[in-house]
């Protein structure tokens, strides 16, 4: 047959060819071409001549270096297990049990993720240090190394975990669980013969993010790690001790390892049909249970208890004089210094995150209706996919160095946002990146895949229909890529360190200098506000969806009833 | 000339082969079906017609124009997805209003009159306001109609419009579309896996298989005559049966069975199934070779009859009724 | 409402890029130019102390605005390496002596010998003829003790480098780590020198030390800070860390080793690039001059013309507290005690299980 339309192939859709052009083109230089400059250090010596893998032996040869190695993989394994089998359980909880405060519960679990990091270690020192407030009670454990740090960790990581499976197991098929009763199955047999199945996807990807986040997060070895080698740690004193680029280049290339495997294993799980809940599915009606019940609430009132205890240790240091040694309540802590950027830091952190927060979802929402329901250029869609999961591995003072070693040059045409709030908005986007693209294409993909097709026919241009049509049925996604770009952009520190212009401190910055410098109440202070703003973008988010949420579900469902 | 035509379509879909050398012409204001199990490859040819897909080789002419290049806003087509489409939050005037203000020429009055005649067209004014998800999926799918028409399109493309819904709506459904088709006057290509909607609703029929069309003609041609055992098979029942002079088929409505031995020219054979179907019996029957041939009959006659399992029954074909295929069939 | 928002954000984008460009542009260099203009200062000096300098600078040079970037001497380091290909600061101030030697050492500092160089020690400037950098104030390796942990625990007083090798002390020591943590360096560095440099006794000392120490930290500050709450009985730090904590109300001693401490420098350096503000030129003559010596004072006694002020309730000469420290040996040797080090204390934190 001859295939003789192949020569006059001509683009469909020239303005949306364009547009993805120039997003892909966007996102080379935010985050490729970037990433470049610094690990192409690795493979080269200290005065730029080319190393090969001469770096790489160098490292391995090093007994201690090595170590961390061990370590990391150590640590991020046991947190990475421990976080998955509570976020489990904890949506297990509020989804498929009776209990009662399910709402309490559900705003808890986030607690973690509306501070910053250096607040977990200040949090779990003052509850378990020397001095800390369990540990005076009698409840000594050692919190300094290894067991600190994945406590730490495990308080970074329970959201996303939780988060993944509240979403997994709000959908359910309760034949399946009527036919297992009808056959006699207990409910061990049910746990391990339907539900684990339906979830098995979670399972894989929590235990994949929670191990990457864990993997490359520096925070916690910093403030609780003590003598505790990981690899994060190692990248630090490569880059902040001893000035060696190179070396800090191989252990950041080492440390993207965990997203590549978490790629591949998503290629495997997503080729491989993954059960989808078939359109048939009735609601599962949960039984009553008393003991199951008793359990969980058990197990969630634990988990709420250590949240909740580590605000009121928070809050103790921020109103009390100096804790331990003097108790008098002051509300001094709020004066801010001048030298930390005082309250105007805090200013500039919301300015930052919301410009991050509107610019980051503007993109990635455009970017991934590009590459889910376009139509053009199959090659560029696949590689901005492909590259999505890379900044989840990305440590950020693996960005915060590689956007100095990219944007300072002066070749650069973009120079001239080096130094400005801009490339803090650009770091944190691509920083933040890998969840809302997964928020972004999950929301697209439920659209009904004719909705395009339909326009075309009515001859309504490509824009309007994502306008009108798309952004709408879309909006909780997208304000949840908001709030999420938002809250993190509040909270973030490895990256934006290197990069906070001269006249614009930031507040989570602040926090970590007033922690360096021992003003740990100050530190309280400055997190409580944080914590307060995203409460309230939180809170936001809970109200709108809490007046739409009914309109939106029925207008979805009208798209899954085929 | 054909107001629609296509030369010689070929398309595949990473190395596979979806459209081989594919030739079908539609004429003005007819409306044809496409018929054929899934993946033959008709929503795919529906596709390439309305230019959502282009094809690796072949012309697409419509009204003597070659639009084989041409994207579907410039065809000049309506059309209505399986799934329908309907944009979720918009009410159902919003839904058409939302083409139709595209059209720079009309004034937001001639646009509100427009989309109320269309509306009243497939008998929903009194639901204009009303959102998808609050309306039946008849209603959804008459919604999904009104839209494909309201911009008075060349030409009518429906994929599989009926296969979300209940028999009932279903067949109310096809008669509706037909009597709006014939009131239109539009030509209307639809496809369809369902031999009962292309029987009853098609002018003509083109079957496909395998990437290939197998068979065009009217409903009554392409059952009577199938021009080969995969038509005969697909479309209605058919029993196959071999002897020393060739392959031939009978449709079981045409086989007389008797309980008396006549005189000539029978089978013998011993029921070894009755099926009721409402007005029908269909007596499945085992033939002295071991065939197995079934035949349907009026409920009343059946009755009459007194048959049961395993009694002994002698059925005639009428030669007139009887289909020859050249090639060779392996044993049904 | 949504406008006016809009209209924010596009005028905060708008500013900001202005704010790029005007950093970009050069500046003509004339007399007038030398009391006015902005310049950009990288710094590793406490936040509170930045406030207190700069407002005195002010006070005297309104029309200049200073930027000023301050991190940990680490990071501020590493950002001025990695901004080598086109640096960003106009100068750096009161950043450690040893960080300034690796700018050098990489070519990027731009000598200049401020109003007043002469006043400065020779040992606390660098040794060129033009000087690429230049001292303000001394820091040095102190001991921060817990006094209520102490007596809690009821180890035994402080006042040497050997006494922390009694066996009371064990995990009750934090210290800096070296590889992280200029201190951290520089205590070491002093353990070794005091020892002999070359001789195996250094390390025969540090390998006591480490039996008794609980943790390797990674900044210099921080010992001082965990002994501060109590997280430690003793953080081996530096003196303005633990002198700070006790003004804030800390219950800690600050302890100045008999033998002597490992010392560094605050200092100065101009940044070599193509466009040097008048301004930055002004700030560095202003960064030694008898006003500002005289603020550093108060926060560090040893001053680097040497004229000793006094720790608030020590009897002694700070500078006499000094070990006679060779800088050229410690950054000769800096990667072979670094890499020895790691070797020999950094592994034993290797997973245990």
């Amino acid at each position: 047959m001859m295939l003789n339309n192949k020569q006059k192939l001509q683009i469909k859709n020239p303005s949306q060819s364009i547009l993805m052009l120039v997003l892909t083109f966007t996102f080379f230089t935010g985050m490729v071409l970037p990433l470049f400059t610094l690990f192409i250090k690795a493979f080269q010596n200290s005065d730029g001549g080319f190393a090969g893998f001469g770096n790489y032996l160098k490292y391995f040869s090093q007994p201690a270096l090595s170590y961390s190695v061990i370590n990391t993989i150590n640590v991020s394994f046991i947190t990475s297990v421990i976080s998955t089998v509570l976020g489990f359980a904890y949506a297990y909880a509020l989804r498929r049990t009776n209990i009662k405060l399910k709402k309490i519960f559900r705003y808890a679990a986030l607690f973690p993720i509306f501070v910053p990091t250096v607040v977990h270690g200040i949090g779990l020192i003052v509850l378990f240090g020397k001095q800390g407030i369990l540990t005076q009670l009698g409840f000594f454990i050692e919190i300094y190394g290894k067991t600190g740090i994945i406590l730490s960790e495990i308080i970074y990581t329970f959201p996303q975990s939780f988060l993944m499976f509240y979403v997994a197991l709000h959908y359910a098929d309760g034949r399946l669980y009527e036919v297992a009763d009808s056959m006699g199955c207990n409910a061990l047999v049910k746990f391990l013969r339907i539900t684990l199945p339906e979830v098995k996807y979670t399972l894989i990807n929590s235990l994949f993010v929670c191990f990457t986040l864990s993997f490359t997060d520096f925070g916690a070895p910093k403030v609780i790690g003590g003598s505790f080698n990981v690899l994060a740690t190692d990248l630090y004193k490569q880059v902040a001790g001893q000035f060696n680029f190179n070396m800090g280049a191989v252990v950041s290339t080492l440390l993207l390892i965990p997203a590549l495997l978490t790629f591949a294993a998503d290629r495997a799980l997503n080729s491989g049909n993954f059960s989808e809940i078939s359109s048939k599915a009735i609601k599962l009606k949960i039984k009553d249970n008393k003991l199951r019940d008793a359990m969980f609430f058990t197990v969630c009132f634990l988990i709420f208890s250590f949240f909740l205890l580590i605000i009121g240790a928070l809050t103790l240091d921020a109103l009390m004089k100096y804790y331990p040694y003097e108790r008098s309540f002051t509300f001094g802590h709020f004066k801010f210094s001048q030298s930390t950027g005082g309250i105007q830091s805090f200013v500039n952190s919301i300015v930052m995150s919301l410009l991050t927060a509107v610019f980051g979802t503007i993109f990635i929402f455009v970017y991934s209706y590009l590459i889910e329901k376009g139509k053009e250029m199959r090659t560029l869609k696949k590689i901005g996919r492909l590259l999505s999961v890379v900044p989840i591995a990305l440590p950020g003072m693996v960005i915060g160095l590689s956007f100095i070693f990219f944007f300072n040059s002066r070749e650069n045409p973009l120079n001239f946002i080096y130094g400005t709030v801009v490339i803090l908005v650009l770091a944190n986007i691509v920083h933040f990146y890998s969840v809302p693209y997964v928020t972004a294409a999950g929301a697209l993909r439920k659209l009904d895949k004719e909705f395009e097709s339909i326009a075309e026919s009515m001859r309504i241009p490509g824009w309007k229909v994502f306008l009108k049509v798309s952004v709408p049925m879309s909006f909780p996604a997208i304000l949840e890529i908001f709030m999420f770009y938002f809250v993190n952009s509040m909270v973030t520190v490895s990256a934006v360190v290197f990069l906070y212009p001269a006249d614009f401190k930031i507040a989570s910055v602040a926090i970590t200098h007033m922690e360096e410098a021992g003003d740990i109440a100050q530190a309280a202070a400055m997190s409580l506000l944080i914590l307060l703003v995203n409460l309230i973008i939180r809170g936001s988010y809970e109200i709108y969806m809490f007046f739409n949420r009914k309109h939106q579900k029925k207008m979805e469902e009208v798209m899954l009833d085929d | 000339m054909s107001y629609l035509k296509v030369e010689n379509i070929y398309k595949q879909f990473a190395g596979k082969v979806a459209l081989e050398d594919v030739n079908a012409e539609f004429e003005k204001g007819e409306l044809v079906c496409i018929l054929g199990p899934s993946g033959c490859g008709k929503t795919t040819l529906l596709r390439i017609i309305a230019g959502l897909e282009t094809a690796d080789g072949g012309k697409v002419i419509i009204d003597g124009r070659d639009c084989t290049m041409l994207p579907p806003s410039k065809r000049n087509f309506g059309i209505v997805f399986q799934s329908y489409a309907l944009f979720p939050n918009m009410t159902v005037e919003q839904n058409i209003l939302f083409g139709l203000s595209e059209q720079k020429k009309l004034n937001r009055k001639q646009l509100r009159s427009r989309a109320l005649e269309v509306l009243e067209l497939v008998d929903l004014t009194e639901h204009k306001n009303k959102y998808p998800f609050q309306l039946s999926g008849g209603q959804q799918q008459r919604t999904a109609l009104a839209r494909a028409i309201a911009l008075s399109p060349g030409y009518l493309l429906l994929d599989e419009p009926l296969s979300a819904l209940d028999a009932k709506v279903r067949s109310k459904l096809r008669l509706e579309i037909r009597r709006i088709q014939r009131e239109l006057g539009i030509t209307t290509v639809m496809v369809t896996h369902d031999q009962e909607e292309a029987l009853t609703m098609a002018d003509r029929i083109i079957v496909m298989n395998n990437a290939v069309i197998e068979q065009v003609g009217a409903p009554r041609a392409i059952y009577e005559r199938p021009e080969n055992k995969f038509v005969a098979d697909f479309i209605g029942t058919m029993n196959f049966y071999h002897n020393s002079t060739g392959d031939f088929g009978i449709r079981p409505e045409n086989i007389i069975l008797t309980k008396n031995k006549p005189s000539e020219n029978y089978l013998t054979g011993k029921i070894t199934f009755l099926e009721f179907k409402g007005a029908m019996i269909r007596v499945y029957s085992k033939l002295h070779d071991n065939c197995e041939i079934c035949a349907d009959l009026p409920a009343e006659t059946a009755a009459a009859m007194e048959l049961t399992e395993n009694d002994t029954v002698y059925l005639r074909i009428a030669d007139r009724h009887l289909i020859q295929y050249a090639e060779a069939l392996e044993a049904v | 409402m949504k406008r006016r928002i809009l209209t924010y954000i596009v005028s905060v984008l708008l500013l900001t890029g202005s704010i790029g460009t005007l950093n970009g542009c050069g500046q003509q260099q004339t007399q007038a130019d030398a009391a006015k203009g902005d310049i950009t200062v990288y710094t590793a000096l406490e936040d509170e102390q930045v406030t207190e300098y700069l407002a005195a600078f002010n006070k005297k040079y309104p029309d200049i605005k200073v930027n000023t970037v301050r991190e940990s001497t680490g990071t501020i380091t590493a950002k001025l390496l990695a901004e080598k290909e086109n640096p960003q600061a106009d100068l750096v101030w009161g950043t450690a002596a040893s960080s300034m030697m690796v700018l050098d050492n990489q070519g990027m500092l731009e000598p200049y010998a401020p109003t007043g160089v002469e006043r400065i020690l020779p040992k606390f400037k660098s040794d060129k003829k033009v000087p690429t950098w230049v001292g303000n104030d001394v820091w040095e390796t102190a001991i921060v003790v817990n006094t209520v942990e102490a007596k809690k625990l009821g180890l035994p007083e402080i006042k040497s480098y050997q006494d922390l090798l009694k066996p009371e002390f064990k995990g009750h020591i934090v210290m800096s780590n070296p590889n992280s943590s200029g201190t951290g360096f520089l205590t070491v560095s002093a353990a070794l020198q005091l020892n002999g440099k070359d001789s195996e006794k250094g390390w025969e000392y540090l390998d006591k030390l480490h039996e008794n120490i609980s943790q390797y930290v990674h900044s210099g500050s921080k010992p001082a800070k965990m002994a501060a709450a109590g997280e430690t009985a003793v953080g081996i730090s530096f003196g303005y860390a633990g002198i700070s904590q006790k003004s804030k109300g800390a219950p800690v001693e600050v302890i100045f080793p008999t033998e002597g401490s490992g010392w560094d420098l605050e200092a100065n350096a101009l940044m070599k690039k193509d466009d040097i503000k008048p301004a930055a030129k002004t700030f560095l003559n202003w960064a030694i001059s008898d006003d500002a010596m005289n603020l550093y004072k108060a926060n560090y006694p040893i001053i680097a013309t040497g004229e000793g002020g006094k720790y608030e309730g020590f009897a002694f000469n700070p500078v006499d507290q000094l070990i006679d420290n060779d800088f050229s040996w410690a950054s000769e040797n800096r990667d072979n005690i670094l890499k020895k080090w790691m070797e020999k204390y950094d592994s034993k934190s290797a997973p245990k299980e």
